[in-house]
C-alpha cells in the first residue's frame, strides 16, 4: 500500500464487495460446478486458450474469448467448452456443446464479472480428456454495483 | 419484440471455415439486483441458443446470469453446402426467438 492510489482502490473494492456480498460464488462452489461437468476425471492443464483482458474497467462487458488446439476431424475433436467463474453470485458462465463441423474449436461472447478473480475455461474432447486453462483478472467497477434508476 | 443480429457471409468455399456472430437484444436481468426499494428483481436471462445448419446442429450453448445484456455469441463452422442456418434463443419468461441465415457454398 505505498501509493494514495493504491489505497483507493482498495478500499473501493472492499466497498464494493461488501455491495454485492448477500450471495457469492466462493472458490468451492466453483470446484463442485466443475466436478459437476467433469465428474471424477483429471483436468490437464494446456491446450486452452483463454483470452481475457487481465485488468477490466467495467465488470458488465467483459470480452472473452475461447480456443482449444484441435484438428476438429470427427475422430479427434472438441465437444464442449466450459467456463467458470470464482467471485460471481454463480459459478457458471457458459456451457457449450460444439463438433466436428465447427471447424476450429472456439467460442467468444461478452461476459460479466462481480469481483476480481478467476476465470477457468475448461474443454472436453472427444477422448474424453479434460483441459484447462486460467486467468486472473483484475475488476475496478464490478457488474453488481450498477444500480436502477 | 426483441431483435437478433446475425452476421454469416453470404457466400463461401466448399470445405470453408466461416465465422457466424450473432448478437440479441435482452436485458439479460440477472436475478441477483435489488431496485430502489431493496426488493429483488426477478431473473430474466436468456438460457440456450441453438445453431442447426440445414437443420443439422451445430453449435449449442447454456447461457448463465454471468452473460452481458444483450448477448454476443460468436462461433465457427464448415461450409458445407448451399443452406439455411437457422439461430433459436429460448429463456426464462417464454423467450423465444429465432433467426435464420441464408449461405450459398460453391
Amino acid at each position: 500500500m505505498n501509493t494514495r492510489r493504491e489505497f483507493l482502490l482498495a478500499t473501493g473494492a472492499i466497498a464494493l464487495a461488501v455491495h454485492c456480498r448477500p450471495s457469492e460464488a466462493t472458490p468451492a462452489t466453483m470446484q463442485e460446478a466443475i466436478r459437476k461437468v467433469v465428474g471424477d476425471a483429471e483436468i490437464r492443464r494446456g491446450k486452452v486458450k483463454l483470452d481475457l483482458p487481465p485488468l477490466i474497467d467495467n465488470g458488465n462487458v467483459i470480452a472473452l474469448a475461447v480456443s482449444v488446439d484441435s484438428p476438429m476431424t470427427p475422430a479427434e475433436h472438441v465437444k464442449a467448452i466450459h467456463v467458470f467463474n470464482e467471485k460471481n453470485p454463480q459459478p457458471n458462465v457458459i456451457s457449450a456443446t460444439l463438433g466436428p463441423r465447427a471447424g476450429r474449436a472456439g467460442l467468444s461472447t461478452r461476459i460479466r464479472l462481480a469481483d476480481s478473480q478467476t476465470v477457468i475455461a475448461i474443454a472436453q474432447l472427444s477422448d474424453g480428456s479434460f483441459w484447462q486453462a486460467s486467468q486472473d483478472v483484475i475488476v475496478t467497477v464490478a457488474a453488481c454495483a450498477e444500480e436502477i434508476s | 419484440m426483441a431483435r437478433a443480429v446475425v452476421t454469416v457471409p453470404p457466400k463461401a468455399k466448399r470445405g470453408e471455415i466461416i465465422e457466424i456472430r450473432t448478437l440479441v437484444g435482452h436485458p439479460m436481468e440477472s436475478g441477483f439486483r435489488h431496485d430502489n426499494f431493496g426488493r429483488p428483481i426477478a431473473r430474466n436471462i436468456i438460457t440456450q441458443f441453438v445453431c442447426t445448419y440445414n437443420g443439422t446442429e451445430i453449435f449449442r450453448a447454456d447461457l448463465f446470469p454471468a452473460i452481458s445484456a444483450n448477448p454476443l455469441l460468436a462461433f465457427t463452422t464448415v461450409a458445407t453446402e448451399t443452406g439455411t442456418l437457422e439461430f433459436k434463443w429460448t429463456g426464462d419468461n417464454d423467450f423465444a426467438l429465432t433467426a435464420t441465415a441464408p449461405i450459398a457454398v460453391d
